[in-house]
């Protein structure tokens, strides 16, 4: 039985490996990038748009209320970051309808590589908000004892985000291919279905919680400057 | 009895009660939390988007303690590197 689609390998030279992961990383990517290229060429702003730039419009202002719902007050400057990864996250898993697809958040790689993403983002939107000895002072709160507990919680956060991921859609996957074996007839198409919602809150969750971690990264900063004024 | 005998054993027993601990616990955790959560959401039904949001994570936070578990003995199970070293003999 095949934990991941890591497994199914395409082509080897070296160390130098193009497996159903890669490839269906690229070919989402491709999907996102012409898909939205194609639909923000000709962007309007009359009363009569297009349904696409309408959904698009949707989505964007979506993601924007609920980043700055959470606490970031200027959403522009970090839509561009999370948003891409709440996207590409919501399209892999919601493609698990299609048949012969495999999602590539199924794999420990790519959650591996979304979560340091985000293990990178925090410190670097926490030094622009306020620069580098701002930012290391936060992790001397409220006292220096708990300097070791802050750097802990930074890596177990990070892997918690991958394994959360990972764990939630191999498992989804597996539930599904063990059940063929068992009852094949329709409860694997409930179970796919389960599989969606699963995967749209999960994408949520680690948009959400993405936000969460570089609000607390930037606006330690601001309340200490708000302290310091009063 | 064998020792490789030994480690199949030990490997699905501890599987097993990994899945059905890690099962239960984070479970009555999220129905404590579901049931608070749909309490306040009675008594204040503006704030329930507030309570939704933080209860979607509070459950994400709680569902991933399980899914440890859950990964936990599926490698038991399917990537048991004891396992692996005892066939590679």
């Amino acid at each position: 039985m095949k934990l991941s689609p890591d497994e199914t390998i395409f082509w080897q030279h070296g160390f130098i490996t193009i497996n159903l992961t890669i490839l269906t990383t690229w070919a989402l990517m491709l999907v996102m990038v012409i898909g939205s290229r194609l639909i923000t060429r000709k962007l309007k702003a009359e009363i009569n748009i297009s349904r696409w730039q309408c959904i698009l419009e949707i989505i964007v202002t979506g993601m924007k209320n609920q980043i700055k719902e959470v606490g970031l007050n200027q959403p522009e400057k970090f839509i561009g970051f999370i948003g891409t990864i709440f996207l590409f996250i919501v399209l892999s898993n919601l493609c698990i309808i299609f048949p012969f697809y495999e999602p590539p958040t199924g794999s420990l790689s790519t959650t591996v590589a979304l979560a340091f993403c985000v293990f990178l983002a925090v410190p670097f939107f926490g030094i622009a908000e306020s620069g580098i000895m701002g930012y290391l002072k936060s992790y001397l709160k409220p006292t220096y004892i708990m300097l070791p507990f802050n750097i802990i919680s930074e890596i177990s956060r990070t892997l918690a985000l991958a394994i959360r991921l990972f764990g939630n859609i191999m498992s989804g996957g597996m539930i599904i291919s063990i059940l063929l074996t068992i009852v094949p007839f329709i409860f694997p198409i409930v179970m796919t279905i389960l599989g969606l919602i699963v995967g749209i809150v999960q994408a949520y969750i680690f948009g959400i919680l993405t936000t969460v971690y570089i609000a607390a990264a930037t606006q330690e900063s601001k309340s200490q400057k708000v302290s310091k004024t009063n | 009895m064998e020792s490789s005998t030994l480690i199949a054993a030990v490997s699905i027993i501890t599987a097993g009660l990994t899945t059905g601990l890690g099962v239960m616990m984070p479970a009555l955790g999220q129905g404590k939390s579901i049931s608070s959560a749909l309490t306040s959401m009675a008594q204040q039904p503006d704030a329930s988007q507030t309570i939704t949001r933080t209860l979607f994570v509070g459950l994400a936070m709680l569902e991933s303690l399980s899914i440890y578990c859950f990964v936990i003995s599926m490698i038991l199970i399917f990537a048991n590197p004891f396992w692996n070293h005892i066939i590679a003999k």
